[in-house]
C-alpha cells in the first residue's frame, strides 16, 4: 500500500537578496517527499542550506521559487497568519536550544500551542498533563524551565511539539545541546514516537545520528540535494 | 481564547525596576488628580478660613488698593473714625465698625515677640465681635471698663506657637509696647493665621500706646438685609467719594462684599486646581511615552520569544494582543497605585485641615471618577502599546528565532 505524502517540496528554492547583484542561493532547487510515518533526516554541514530547508519544510518561511505542499495543500503563497495556523496544527517543533518560554511553567508551555488553536481551557489542561506524564515529567508540571536540566527541558519541548497532535514533528539538532547520554534518551523518545506512527523530520549535521535513526537521509550540500540514502526495506 | 491577562501579568512580574520607574509619571499624575478631588470641599474651607472670608454678611472698606503689611496700614490718605460714623448712618447699613490693626512688640517670660493688636471701640463691643464672629474658648470677651485687659487669639495661648516658650493663659499678664496687660480671655480657633494670633484691646488703650488719633485701617460694615448688599456697596462708595473728593472711577478706597471676596479666593483656588490638573496631565503624558519606550525595548528583548510563539502556531493577532494587554496592565498598575496614594493623601489632607481650622470636612470619594480612572489608565497604557505591539506582531519568525 502506498503511503500518504505529508510534506512535499517541488523544485523549491530560497534566495536572499543581499543588495546589488549579490544573491545568496541558500536552497537552490530541491525535491523532497516526506510520507506518513517516515523518520527522515536532513543532513549537511553548516552552510549547506539545511536551516533554510527546515524553515521551508516547517512552513516557517515561503520559497522564492517552487512549491511546498503540506497535507496536499500548496502553502507557498499563504499569508503569515495563515501559515502560522497550519504549522500550529500540523507541525510540532523541537529546537536545539529547547526554546521554552521562560516565565511560563512546564504545563503552561505545553498548553501554549493549544491556546493558539483556541482549545478550551479544560481540554488544554488535560491534554498537557497527559503529555507531561508521557515524557516522564508528570511531577514537574509546575516547575519553570530554569529549574529543569537540559534533558528535561528538551522533553518538555517534545511534549509541547505534540500538543496539537501534529502530522509531523520537526526536530532541529535535538541533541545538539545535550550530553551523549541525555541525547540518546531524547533520540529514543523520538524513535518511540515514530514507531507509534508519528512522522519525524530531523535536521542534523551529524552523519552518524542520521544513519542510526533515520529511514531516509537527505544529504544537502551548497543548497542542493547531494545524496539520498534509504535504509534497507524502506 | 488565550488567557492574555494571566500571561501579561506573568510577564509584568518579571519586569525590572526600570520598567516600573516609567510608571512614575502616570502614578504622580493620577495621584494628583485623585487627591485634589478627595480634598474637594475641605480645601475650599481651609483656603476660605485662611483668607478670613467669614459667613457673616460683612462689607469691608479700606483705603487704597492692595497693600503689603496689615490691611490699610500703608496708605497715604487713611480712613477716619468720622468716615465710619458716616457709613453707620446710611439707611442700608445696620452698623459700621472702625478697626485698627497694629503691629506691636510684646514681652512675656523674658522673651520679646512681635504681633498684631486690633481695637475694640467702647459702646459697640457687641457689634464688633459679631462682625468677626469672635467667641471665647476660655475666660470672656472685653466689656465696658476692661481697660488694661486683653483677649488673645488661640495660638498665643500655646507654648509651641506663641514664641514665648511658656504657656499664656487667662490671668497672666504680658507687656505690650512696655505697658502691662492682663489676659482675661482666649478666642476660639478660627483657622486663620491672622485671627489666631491677634490680640484684642480697647481702642483707648491702643491709641494711648500708638497715637493713631482718628485714623483707622478698616471699616467693617454690616448690611441691614442680605438683599441690600449691592445697594449698600454703592451707597458707601458714593458717600466716600464725596467725603474724600474723588471722582467715580478714581476711587482711592475699596469696598469689598463677602461675595466678591469669596469669588476672588475661589478663583485663586480654581487657578491652583487647573494648574495641578495641567501638571497631572503632562505627567500622565510623559508616563504614556515612558510606556511606549519600555514596550518598544521589550519587543526587541523578547524577539526570540516572539519567534518561538510564532513557530508553535502563534498568529500575528495573538502576539499583538499579548503586548497590547501587557501595556494596558502597566497603565492600570500606575492607575491603581495613583488612586491608592491619592486617596491616602486626600484623607490625610482632610484630617490635617480639620485639625488645623477645626472644621468638619469629609473626604469626597467619587466612585465614578475612580472607575473612570481605572478604565482610563488601562486604555491609555494599551493605546501607548499599540505601535510596539504592532511591531512585535510583524516580526518575521525565521529572523526572530535566529537571535
Amino acid at each position: 500500500m502506498k503511503k500518504e505524502e505529508v510534506i512535499t517540496l517541488k523544485n523549491v528554492a530560497k534566495y536572499y537578496y543581499m543588495g546589488g547583484n549579490n544573491i545568496v542561493k541558500a536552497v537552490d532547487g530541491i525535491d523532497l517527499t516526506i510520507k506518513k510515518g517516515d523518520f527522515v533526516a536532513v543532513m549537511g554541514p553548516s552552510g549547506s542550506g539545511k536551516s533554510t530547508a527546515m524553515n521551508l519544510i516547517g512552513s516557517l518561511d515561503v520559497p522564492t521559487k517552487g512549491a511546498v505542499f503540506l497535507d496536499g495543500e500548496n502553502v507557498s503563497h499563504l499569508s503569515e497568519s495563515d501559515l502560522a495556523e497550519v504549522r500550529g496544527m500540523k507541525i510540532g517543533f523541537i529546537f536545539q536550544q529547547f526554546n521554552l518560554i521562560s516565565n511560563l511553567t512546564v504545563l503552561e508551555n505545553v498548553m501554549l500551542p493549544m491556546d493558539f488553536q483556541g482549545a478550551s481551557q479544560k481540554e488544554r489542561k488535560e491534554v498537557a498533563k497527559e503529555l507531561c506524564e508521557q515524557v516522564g515529567l508528570g511531577d514537574r508540571i509546575n516547575f519553570y524551565p530554569k529549574q529543569l536540566s537540559g534533558g528535561e527541558q528538551q522533553r518538555v519541548a517534545i511534549a509541547r511539539s505534540l500538543a496539537n497532535d501534529p502530522e509531523v514533528v520537526l526536530a532541529d539538532e535535538p541533541t545538539g545541546n545535550l550530553d551523549t547520554k541525555t541525547g540518546k534518551k531524547v533520540m529514543d523518545f523520538l524513535e518511540t514516537l515514530n514507531k507509534e506512527g508519528k512522522t519525524i523530520v530531523m535536521i542534523t549535521h551529524d552523519p552518524n545520528l542520521a544513519k542510526e535513526h533515520a529511514d531516509i537521509v537527505y544529504s544537502l550540500l551548497d543548497g542542493k540535494i547531494e545524496k539520498i540514502t534509504k535504509r534497507k526495506g524502506k | 481564547m488565550l488567557n492574555y491577562f494571566l500571561f501579561s501579568f506573568k510577564n509584568l512580574k518579571r519586569r525590572g525596576i526600570r520598567s516600573w520607574l516609567t510608571l512614575l509619571g502616570i502614578f504622580i499624575g493620577i495621584m494628583a488628580v485623585i487627591s485634589l478631588i478627595t480634598l474637594g470641599s475641605g480645601l475650599e474651607a481651609a483656603v476660605n478660613a485662611q483668607f478670613g472670608v467669614s459667613s457673616t454678611q460683612i462689607i469691608t472698606v479700606q483705603a487704597g488698593g492692595l497693600s503689603y503689611g496689615s490691611p490699610g496700614s500703608t496708605v497715604v490718605n487713611p480712613l477716619t473714625k468720622q468716615d465710619a460714623e458716616a457709613i453707620g448712618r446710611l439707611s442700608s447699613v445696620e452698623f459700621a465698625i472702625p478697626r485698627n490693626i497694629e503691629f506691636v512688640q510684646m514681652e512675656y517670660n523674658d522673651q520679646v515677640e512681635f504681633g498684631y493688636v486690633t481695637n475694640v471701640v467702647a459702646g459697640i463691643e457687641k457689634e464688633s465681635y459679631e462682625a468677626l464672629d469672635f467667641k471665647t474658648e476660655s475666660g470672656r470677651l472685653l466689656k465696658s471698663g476692661d481697660l488694661g485687659k486683653i483677649v488673645i487669639g488661640s495660638n498665643l495661648e500655646l507654648l509651641n506657637k506663641n514664641g514665648f516658650d511658656k504657656e499664656l493663659a487667662v490671668g497672666k499678664s504680658l507687656l505690650i509696647e512696655g505697658e502691662k496687660f492682663k489676659v482675661i480671655g482666649v478666642l476660639e480657633k478660627k483657622g486663620s493665621f491672622m485671627w489666631d494670633n491677634i490680640i484684642l484691646m480697647y481702642d483707648d488703650d491702643l491709641n494711648d500706646l500708638l497715637n493713631y488719633g482718628d485714623n483707622i485701617d478698616v471699616v467693617g460694615v454690616k448690611v441691614k438685609d442680605k438683599d441690600l448688599m449691592d445697594k449698600a456697596k454703592e451707597d458707601i462708595e458714593k458717600l466716600l467719594r464725596d467725603r474724600r473728593d474723588v471722582k467715580k472711577g478714581e476711587e482711592d478706597f475699596q469696598v469689598s462684599t463677602p461675595d466678591a471676596m469669596l469669588k476672588q479666593v475661589n478663583s485663586i483656588l480654581d487657578a491652583i486646581q487647573i494648574f495641578i490638573i495641567i501638571i497631572a496631565f503632562i505627567s500622565i503624558l510623559v508616563g504614556a511615552i515612558g510606556i511606549v519606550n519600555t514596550m518598544a525595548t521589550s519587543v526587541v528583548e523578547r524577539r526570540k520569544e516572539i519567534g518561538i510563539m510564532k513557530s508553535i502556531g502563534g498568529k500575528n493577532q495573538h502576539i499583538f494582543l499579548m503586548f497590547f494587554v501587557e501595556s494596558g496592565l502597566m497603565g492600570l498598575a500606575g492607575g491603581i497605585l495613583g488612586i491608592i496614594f491619592g486617596l491616602i493623601i486626600g484623607y490625610l489632607g482632610i484630617l490635617g485641615i480639620n485639625n488645623f481650622i477645626g472644621a468638619t470636612a469629609t473626604p469626597s470619594i467619587n466612585y465614578f471618577l475612580i472607575s473612570f480612572t481605572l478604565i482610563g489608565s488601562f486604555l491609555m497604557g494599551s493605546v501607548a502599546g499599540i505601535i510596539p505591539a504592532m511591531h512585535a506582531a510583524k516580526q518575521n519568525p525565521v529572523e526572530a528565532l535566529r537571535k
